[in-house]
Protein backbone atom coordinates (compact mmCIF):
# COMPACT_ATOMS: atom_id res chain seq x y z
CA UNK A 1 0.00 0.00 0.00
CA UNK A 2 1.52 3.28 -1.06
CA UNK A 3 0.08 6.24 0.75
CA UNK A 4 2.37 8.77 -0.74
CA UNK A 5 6.03 8.86 -1.41
CA UNK A 6 7.35 12.36 -1.25
CA UNK A 7 11.00 12.50 -0.28
CA UNK A 8 10.42 14.23 3.08
CA UNK A 9 8.04 11.58 4.23
CA UNK A 10 9.50 9.26 6.82
CA UNK A 11 8.36 5.89 5.62
CA UNK A 12 9.46 4.24 8.87
CA UNK A 13 7.47 6.52 11.19
CA UNK A 14 4.06 5.11 11.94
CA UNK A 15 1.42 7.57 10.73
CA UNK A 16 -1.10 8.79 13.29
CA UNK A 17 -3.84 8.83 10.70
CA UNK A 18 -3.89 7.15 7.30
CA UNK A 19 -6.66 7.19 4.75
CA UNK A 20 -6.17 4.92 1.79
CA UNK A 21 -7.87 4.58 -1.55
CA UNK A 22 -10.98 6.48 -0.52
CA UNK A 23 -13.97 6.64 -2.84
CA UNK A 24 -17.12 8.68 -2.37
CA UNK A 25 -19.85 9.93 -4.70
CA UNK A 26 -22.62 12.41 -4.10
CA UNK A 27 -25.33 10.99 -6.33
CA UNK A 28 -23.84 10.68 -9.79
CA UNK A 29 -20.93 13.01 -8.96
CA UNK A 30 -17.77 11.21 -7.90
CA UNK A 31 -16.07 13.48 -5.36
CA UNK A 32 -13.30 11.09 -4.33
CA UNK A 33 -11.94 8.37 -6.57
CA UNK A 34 -8.87 6.91 -5.02
CA UNK A 35 -7.63 9.47 -2.52
CA UNK A 36 -4.94 8.58 0.02
CA UNK A 37 -3.26 10.62 2.69
CA UNK A 38 -1.34 9.90 5.85
CA UNK A 39 -0.01 12.20 8.53
CA UNK A 40 2.45 11.58 11.36
CA UNK A 41 2.73 13.05 14.85
CA UNK A 42 4.01 16.61 14.73
CA UNK A 43 3.66 16.64 10.99
CA UNK A 44 1.66 19.11 8.92
CA UNK A 45 0.39 17.95 5.53
CA UNK A 46 -1.11 20.43 3.08
CA UNK A 47 -3.91 19.27 0.80
CA UNK A 48 -4.09 21.43 -2.30
CA UNK A 49 -5.98 21.28 -5.56
CA UNK A 50 -8.43 23.31 -7.58
CA UNK A 51 -11.93 24.22 -6.45
CA UNK A 52 -14.21 21.18 -6.43
CA UNK A 53 -11.29 18.71 -6.63
CA UNK A 54 -12.38 17.02 -3.39
CA UNK A 55 -10.23 18.62 -0.69
CA UNK A 56 -13.01 19.22 1.84
CA UNK A 57 -14.57 15.84 1.10
CA UNK A 58 -11.24 14.11 1.74
CA UNK A 59 -10.83 16.03 5.00
CA UNK A 60 -14.31 15.06 6.14
CA UNK A 61 -13.68 11.40 5.35
CA UNK A 62 -10.39 11.43 7.25
CA UNK A 63 -12.11 13.03 10.21
CA UNK A 64 -14.93 10.50 10.26
CA UNK A 65 -17.55 13.11 9.41
CA UNK A 66 -18.34 11.58 6.03
CA UNK A 67 -18.29 7.87 5.36
CA UNK A 68 -16.43 6.80 2.22
CA UNK A 69 -18.01 4.11 0.03
CA UNK A 70 -14.74 2.23 -0.06
CA UNK A 71 -11.27 2.53 1.35
CA UNK A 72 -10.28 2.79 4.98
CA UNK A 73 -9.09 5.36 7.48
CA UNK A 74 -6.73 3.99 10.08
CA UNK A 75 -6.37 5.86 13.35
CA UNK A 76 -4.36 4.05 15.96
CA UNK A 77 -5.84 0.54 16.17
CA UNK A 78 -9.13 1.54 14.59
CA UNK A 79 -10.51 1.72 11.11
CA UNK A 80 -12.62 4.82 11.61
CA UNK A 81 -14.94 3.85 8.78
CA UNK A 82 -15.82 0.63 10.60
CA UNK A 83 -16.64 2.21 13.97
CA UNK A 84 -20.23 2.56 15.13
CA UNK A 85 -21.57 6.13 14.87
CA UNK A 86 -21.49 6.72 18.58
CA UNK A 87 -17.88 5.72 18.99
CA UNK A 88 -16.89 7.70 15.94
CA UNK A 89 -18.41 10.92 17.23
CA UNK A 90 -16.88 10.34 20.65
CA UNK A 91 -13.49 9.97 19.01
CA UNK A 92 -14.01 13.18 17.06
CA UNK A 93 -14.77 15.03 20.28
CA UNK A 94 -11.85 13.74 22.27
CA UNK A 95 -9.06 13.41 19.71
CA UNK A 96 -9.74 15.77 16.81
CA UNK A 97 -9.88 19.53 16.42
CA UNK A 98 -11.65 21.20 13.51
CA UNK A 99 -11.52 24.43 11.60
CA UNK A 100 -14.28 24.21 9.00
CA UNK A 101 -14.42 26.09 5.74
CA UNK A 102 -17.92 27.45 6.31
CA UNK A 103 -20.19 28.55 9.16
CA UNK A 104 -18.80 26.87 12.18
CA UNK A 105 -19.26 29.05 15.25
CA UNK A 106 -22.42 28.58 17.23
CA UNK A 107 -24.29 31.85 16.66
CA UNK A 108 -26.00 31.85 20.07
CA UNK A 109 -22.74 31.52 21.98
CA UNK A 110 -20.19 34.26 22.66
CA UNK A 111 -16.63 33.97 21.37
CA UNK A 112 -15.27 32.64 24.66
CA UNK A 113 -18.13 30.16 24.98
CA UNK A 114 -17.47 28.98 21.43
CA UNK A 115 -13.79 28.48 22.18
CA UNK A 116 -14.55 26.60 25.41
CA UNK A 117 -17.22 24.43 23.80
CA UNK A 118 -15.07 21.38 22.93
CA UNK A 119 -13.90 21.26 26.55
CA UNK A 120 -17.41 21.57 27.93
CA UNK A 121 -18.56 18.77 25.62
CA UNK A 122 -15.68 16.65 26.89
CA UNK A 123 -16.92 17.17 30.44
CA UNK A 124 -14.32 19.70 31.61
CA UNK A 125 -15.62 21.92 34.41
CA UNK A 126 -16.75 25.45 33.68
CA UNK A 127 -13.91 27.24 35.44
CA UNK A 128 -11.14 25.07 34.01
CA UNK A 129 -12.66 25.31 30.51
CA UNK A 130 -12.73 29.11 30.76
CA UNK A 131 -9.12 29.19 31.89
CA UNK A 132 -7.92 27.04 29.02
CA UNK A 133 -10.06 28.93 26.52
CA UNK A 134 -8.57 32.21 27.74
CA UNK A 135 -5.08 30.92 26.98
CA UNK A 136 -5.91 30.13 23.36
CA UNK A 137 -7.90 33.30 22.87
CA UNK A 138 -4.83 35.19 24.01
CA UNK A 139 -2.62 33.35 21.51
CA UNK A 140 -5.07 34.08 18.70
CA UNK A 141 -5.63 37.65 19.78
CA UNK A 142 -9.38 37.45 20.19
CA UNK A 143 -9.46 38.19 23.91
CA UNK A 144 -10.82 41.67 23.22
CA UNK A 145 -13.97 40.27 21.61
CA UNK A 146 -14.55 37.49 24.15
CA UNK A 147 -18.14 38.45 24.89
CA UNK A 148 -19.18 39.18 21.30
CA UNK A 149 -21.37 36.78 19.36
CA UNK A 150 -20.29 35.47 15.92
CA UNK A 151 -22.71 37.90 14.26
CA UNK A 152 -20.82 40.80 15.80
CA UNK A 153 -17.27 40.01 14.73
CA UNK A 154 -15.35 40.21 11.44
CA UNK A 155 -14.71 37.21 9.18
CA UNK A 156 -11.07 37.14 10.18
CA UNK A 157 -11.88 37.31 13.89
CA UNK A 158 -14.33 34.46 13.39
CA UNK A 159 -11.64 32.40 11.73
CA UNK A 160 -9.16 33.03 14.53
CA UNK A 161 -11.84 32.13 17.06
CA UNK A 162 -12.37 28.88 15.17
CA UNK A 163 -8.65 28.11 15.28
CA UNK A 164 -8.60 28.75 19.04
CA UNK A 165 -11.54 26.38 19.42
CA UNK A 166 -9.83 23.71 17.31
CA UNK A 167 -6.75 23.78 19.55
CA UNK A 168 -8.32 24.24 22.97
CA UNK A 169 -8.66 20.55 23.87
CA UNK A 170 -5.09 19.55 22.86
CA UNK A 171 -6.22 17.38 19.96
CA UNK A 172 -4.12 14.59 18.49
CA UNK A 173 -5.09 15.62 14.97
CA UNK A 174 -6.20 19.05 13.79
CA UNK A 175 -8.21 19.30 10.58
CA UNK A 176 -8.14 22.80 9.15
CA UNK A 177 -10.10 23.63 6.01
CA UNK A 178 -8.87 26.95 4.59
CA UNK A 179 -8.06 28.34 8.05
CA UNK A 180 -6.66 31.54 6.54
CA UNK A 181 -9.29 32.06 3.86
CA UNK A 182 -10.73 35.21 5.42
CA UNK A 183 -7.43 36.61 6.67
CA UNK A 184 -5.07 39.15 5.14
CA UNK A 185 -1.45 38.17 4.57
CA UNK A 186 -0.11 39.17 7.97
CA UNK A 187 -2.99 37.67 9.97
CA UNK A 188 -2.74 34.52 7.86
CA UNK A 189 0.95 34.33 8.62
CA UNK A 190 0.25 34.66 12.35
CA UNK A 191 -2.29 31.84 12.30
CA UNK A 192 -0.01 29.57 10.27
CA UNK A 193 2.99 30.31 12.49
CA UNK A 194 0.88 29.43 15.49
CA UNK A 195 -0.40 26.19 13.92
CA UNK A 196 3.14 25.10 13.00
CA UNK A 197 4.40 25.98 16.47
CA UNK A 198 1.62 23.95 18.06
CA UNK A 199 2.32 21.01 15.77
CA UNK A 200 5.96 21.12 16.76
CA UNK A 201 5.50 21.76 20.49
CA UNK A 202 2.83 19.18 21.15
CA UNK A 203 3.39 16.70 18.30
CA UNK A 204 -0.07 17.43 16.98
CA UNK A 205 -0.71 16.15 13.45
CA UNK A 206 -2.23 18.77 11.18
CA UNK A 207 -4.16 18.20 7.96
CA UNK A 208 -4.36 21.56 6.28
CA UNK A 209 -6.55 22.27 3.27
CA UNK A 210 -5.61 25.39 1.37
CA UNK A 211 -5.53 26.78 -2.13
CA UNK A 212 -2.81 29.29 -1.24
CA UNK A 213 0.74 28.13 -1.99
CA UNK A 214 2.17 30.49 0.64
CA UNK A 215 -0.01 28.79 3.25
CA UNK A 216 0.83 25.30 1.96
CA UNK A 217 4.51 26.22 2.34
CA UNK A 218 4.11 26.07 6.13
CA UNK A 219 3.40 22.35 5.86
CA UNK A 220 6.08 19.68 5.85
CA UNK A 221 4.76 18.30 2.59
CA UNK A 222 2.02 18.73 0.06
CA UNK A 223 -0.53 16.29 -1.31
CA UNK A 224 -2.15 17.49 -4.52
CA UNK A 225 -5.64 16.27 -5.33
CA UNK A 226 -7.01 16.36 -8.85
CA UNK A 227 -10.53 15.21 -9.76
CA UNK A 228 -10.84 13.29 -6.52
CA UNK A 229 -7.53 11.46 -6.78
CA UNK A 230 -4.40 12.29 -4.85
CA UNK A 231 -1.42 12.57 -7.14
CA UNK A 232 1.36 10.08 -6.75
CA UNK A 233 4.91 11.26 -6.75
CA UNK A 234 6.25 11.02 -10.28
CA UNK A 235 9.71 10.62 -11.68
CA UNK A 236 11.34 13.93 -12.45
CA UNK A 237 11.11 14.90 -16.10
CA UNK A 238 14.25 14.37 -18.07
CA UNK B 1 19.20 47.97 -8.59
CA UNK B 2 21.08 51.19 -8.30
CA UNK B 3 23.90 51.01 -5.78
CA UNK B 4 24.59 54.72 -6.16
CA UNK B 5 21.07 55.71 -5.16
CA UNK B 6 21.10 53.27 -2.28
CA UNK B 7 24.32 54.81 -1.00
CA UNK B 8 22.72 58.23 -1.29
CA UNK B 9 19.86 56.95 0.84
CA UNK B 10 22.29 55.76 3.49
CA UNK B 11 24.13 59.11 3.42
CA UNK B 12 20.97 61.10 3.98
CA UNK B 13 21.09 60.40 7.70
CA UNK B 14 24.58 61.89 8.03
CA UNK B 15 28.00 61.89 6.43
CA UNK B 16 30.05 58.69 6.49
CA UNK B 17 33.37 57.24 5.49
CA UNK B 18 33.47 54.85 2.58
CA UNK B 19 34.12 51.75 4.71
CA UNK B 20 31.35 52.75 7.08
CA UNK B 21 29.02 53.09 4.13
CA UNK B 22 29.94 49.64 2.90
CA UNK B 23 29.18 48.14 6.31
CA UNK B 24 25.81 49.89 6.49
CA UNK B 25 24.97 48.65 3.00
CA UNK B 26 25.92 45.06 3.79
CA UNK B 27 23.92 45.08 7.04
CA UNK B 28 20.76 46.34 5.41
CA UNK B 29 20.89 45.09 1.85
CA UNK B 30 23.66 42.53 1.64
CA UNK B 31 21.38 39.47 1.99
CA UNK B 32 22.37 38.21 -1.42
CA UNK B 33 25.87 39.61 -1.77
CA UNK B 34 27.94 42.21 -0.02
CA UNK B 35 29.57 45.17 -1.75
CA UNK B 36 33.20 45.07 -2.75
CA UNK B 37 35.29 47.97 -1.52
CA UNK B 38 36.26 48.82 -5.08
CA UNK B 39 32.59 49.07 -6.00
CA UNK B 40 31.94 51.47 -3.12
CA UNK B 41 34.75 53.80 -4.08
CA UNK B 42 34.07 53.78 -7.81
CA UNK B 43 30.39 54.51 -7.11
CA UNK B 44 31.28 57.30 -4.71
CA UNK B 45 33.63 58.94 -7.21
CA UNK B 46 30.87 58.84 -9.83
CA UNK B 47 28.42 60.42 -7.37
CA UNK B 48 31.07 63.04 -6.58
CA UNK B 49 31.61 63.80 -10.28
CA UNK B 50 27.84 64.22 -10.73
CA UNK B 51 27.60 66.54 -7.75
CA UNK B 52 25.32 64.21 -5.78
CA UNK B 53 27.77 63.84 -2.90
CA UNK B 54 30.49 66.11 -1.54
CA UNK B 55 33.62 65.42 0.46
CA UNK B 56 33.04 66.72 3.94
CA UNK B 57 36.50 66.37 5.25
CA UNK B 58 39.68 64.41 4.72
CA UNK B 59 41.56 62.90 7.61
CA UNK B 60 45.31 62.84 7.55
CA UNK B 61 46.79 59.91 5.68
CA UNK B 62 46.49 58.51 2.21
CA UNK B 63 43.76 56.88 0.16
CA UNK B 64 40.06 57.28 -0.48
CA UNK B 65 39.04 55.64 2.81
CA UNK B 66 40.11 58.82 4.63
CA UNK B 67 37.35 60.88 3.05
CA UNK B 68 34.01 61.63 4.64
CA UNK B 69 31.16 61.87 2.18
CA UNK B 70 27.89 63.74 2.56
CA UNK B 71 24.84 64.01 0.37
CA UNK B 72 24.27 67.28 -1.56
CA UNK B 73 20.85 68.92 -2.18
CA UNK B 74 21.09 67.56 -5.74
CA UNK B 75 21.72 64.15 -4.24
CA UNK B 76 18.62 64.42 -2.07
CA UNK B 77 16.64 65.44 -5.14
CA UNK B 78 17.92 62.47 -7.14
CA UNK B 79 17.09 60.15 -4.23
CA UNK B 80 13.57 61.53 -3.93
CA UNK B 81 12.99 61.19 -7.64
CA UNK B 82 14.11 57.56 -7.54
CA UNK B 83 12.01 56.67 -4.49
CA UNK B 84 8.86 58.18 -5.99
CA UNK B 85 9.30 56.53 -9.39
CA UNK B 86 7.69 53.09 -9.62
CA UNK B 87 9.62 50.20 -11.06
CA UNK B 88 8.68 48.84 -14.43
CA UNK B 89 6.66 45.67 -13.88
CA UNK B 90 8.58 42.92 -15.58
CA UNK B 91 6.33 40.43 -17.26
CA UNK B 92 8.25 37.25 -16.67
CA UNK B 93 6.26 34.81 -18.75
CA UNK B 94 8.38 31.92 -17.77
CA UNK B 95 9.35 31.41 -21.33
CA UNK B 96 11.26 28.23 -20.72
CA UNK B 97 8.41 26.62 -18.87
CA UNK B 98 5.90 27.65 -21.49
CA UNK B 99 8.12 26.20 -24.19
CA UNK B 100 8.50 22.92 -22.27
CA UNK B 101 4.74 22.57 -21.80
CA UNK B 102 3.97 23.25 -25.44
CA UNK B 103 6.72 20.91 -26.59
CA UNK B 104 5.49 18.16 -24.29
CA UNK B 105 1.97 18.48 -25.69
CA UNK B 106 3.20 18.69 -29.29
CA UNK B 107 5.30 15.57 -28.87
CA UNK B 108 2.48 13.63 -27.24
CA UNK B 109 4.24 13.49 -23.86
CA UNK B 110 2.49 14.07 -20.55
CA UNK B 111 2.63 17.80 -19.90
CA UNK B 112 1.19 17.19 -16.43
CA UNK B 113 4.56 15.78 -15.49
CA UNK B 114 6.34 18.94 -16.52
CA UNK B 115 3.93 21.08 -14.52
CA UNK B 116 3.83 18.79 -11.48
CA UNK B 117 7.61 18.57 -11.30
CA UNK B 118 7.86 22.33 -11.49
CA UNK B 119 5.24 22.71 -8.76
CA UNK B 120 7.26 20.45 -6.48
CA UNK B 121 10.43 22.41 -7.16
CA UNK B 122 8.67 25.68 -6.42
CA UNK B 123 7.06 24.30 -3.25
CA UNK B 124 10.43 23.03 -2.01
CA UNK B 125 11.90 26.50 -2.32
CA UNK B 126 8.84 28.09 -0.73
CA UNK B 127 8.96 25.71 2.24
CA UNK B 128 12.62 26.50 2.73
CA UNK B 129 11.99 30.25 2.55
CA UNK B 130 9.09 29.95 4.98
CA UNK B 131 11.26 28.09 7.47
CA UNK B 132 14.05 30.63 7.17
CA UNK B 133 11.58 33.48 7.41
CA UNK B 134 10.32 32.28 10.77
CA UNK B 135 13.79 32.77 12.24
CA UNK B 136 14.65 35.97 10.39
CA UNK B 137 14.64 39.59 11.51
CA UNK B 138 11.97 41.92 10.06
CA UNK B 139 14.18 43.21 7.24
CA UNK B 140 15.05 39.75 6.01
CA UNK B 141 11.42 38.71 6.45
CA UNK B 142 10.37 41.38 3.98
CA UNK B 143 12.90 40.12 1.46
CA UNK B 144 11.69 36.52 1.90
CA UNK B 145 8.08 37.69 1.60
CA UNK B 146 8.87 39.29 -1.72
CA UNK B 147 10.30 36.03 -3.05
CA UNK B 148 7.41 34.03 -1.63
CA UNK B 149 4.78 36.18 -3.30
CA UNK B 150 6.58 35.94 -6.62
CA UNK B 151 6.95 32.18 -6.39
CA UNK B 152 3.28 32.01 -5.52
CA UNK B 153 2.45 33.96 -8.65
CA UNK B 154 4.39 31.39 -10.68
CA UNK B 155 2.49 28.60 -8.97
CA UNK B 156 -0.84 30.21 -9.75
CA UNK B 157 0.18 30.31 -13.36
CA UNK B 158 1.16 26.63 -13.13
CA UNK B 159 -2.23 25.77 -11.63
CA UNK B 160 -4.03 27.59 -14.38
CA UNK B 161 -1.85 25.86 -16.96
CA UNK B 162 -2.88 22.50 -15.47
CA UNK B 163 -6.55 23.48 -15.76
CA UNK B 164 -6.06 24.58 -19.36
CA UNK B 165 -4.04 21.59 -20.40
CA UNK B 166 -6.97 19.73 -21.89
CA UNK B 167 -7.94 22.74 -23.95
CA UNK B 168 -4.37 23.29 -25.02
CA UNK B 169 -3.95 19.66 -25.98
CA UNK B 170 -7.08 19.78 -28.15
CA UNK B 171 -5.71 22.79 -29.92
CA UNK B 172 -2.13 21.81 -30.60
CA UNK B 173 -1.64 18.07 -30.07
CA UNK B 174 -0.56 16.14 -33.15
N1 LIG C 1 -22.85 17.52 0.28
C1 LIG C 1 -22.63 17.44 -1.04
N2 LIG C 1 -23.63 17.07 -1.87
C2 LIG C 1 -23.40 16.96 -3.20
N3 LIG C 1 -22.23 17.19 -3.79
C3 LIG C 1 -21.20 17.57 -3.01
C4 LIG C 1 -21.34 17.72 -1.61
N4 LIG C 1 -20.15 18.11 -1.09
C5 LIG C 1 -19.31 18.20 -2.15
N5 LIG C 1 -19.92 17.88 -3.29
C6 LIG C 1 -19.28 17.81 -4.64
O1 LIG C 1 -18.10 17.06 -4.52
C7 LIG C 1 -17.02 17.62 -5.25
C8 LIG C 1 -15.87 17.94 -4.33
O2 LIG C 1 -16.26 18.95 -3.40
P1 LIG C 1 -15.34 19.50 -2.26
O3 LIG C 1 -16.15 20.36 -1.38
O4 LIG C 1 -14.62 18.37 -1.63
O5 LIG C 1 -14.28 20.38 -3.09
P2 LIG C 1 -13.08 21.30 -2.58
O6 LIG C 1 -11.85 20.78 -3.22
O7 LIG C 1 -13.11 21.40 -1.11
O8 LIG C 1 -13.46 22.70 -3.25
P3 LIG C 1 -13.26 24.21 -2.71
O9 LIG C 1 -11.83 24.55 -2.97
O10 LIG C 1 -14.16 24.99 -3.60
O11 LIG C 1 -13.66 24.26 -1.28
C9 LIG C 1 -17.61 18.83 -5.96
O12 LIG C 1 -17.97 18.45 -7.25
C10 LIG C 1 -18.83 19.16 -5.12
O13 LIG C 1 -19.82 19.77 -5.91
MG1 LIG D 1 -13.55 22.95 0.23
Amino acid sequence: MTLDASPDHREDAEPVLAGSDLHLSFGPTPALRGASLSVGAGETVAVTGSSGSGKSTLLHCLAGILMPESGQVRYGDHDITALPDKQRSALRRTDFGFVFQFGQLVPELTVDENVALPLRLAGVGHKEARRRAAHWMERLEVTGIADHRPGEISGGQGQRTAVARALVADPVVVFADEPTGALDSLAGEQVMTLLSDVAEESTTAVVLVTHEPRVAAYADREVVIRDGSTQREQEPVR
Amino acid sequence: MSIGLTLLGLLEGGSRHGYDLKRAYDDRFGQNRSLAYGQVYSTLSRLLRDGLVAVDGVESGEGPERKRYSITPEGVEALERWLSTSEKPVADLHNTLFTKVVLAVLSGRDAHQVLDAQRRAHMDVMRDLTRRKSKADPTAQLVHDFSLFHLEADLRWLELAVSRLEQLTKEIAP
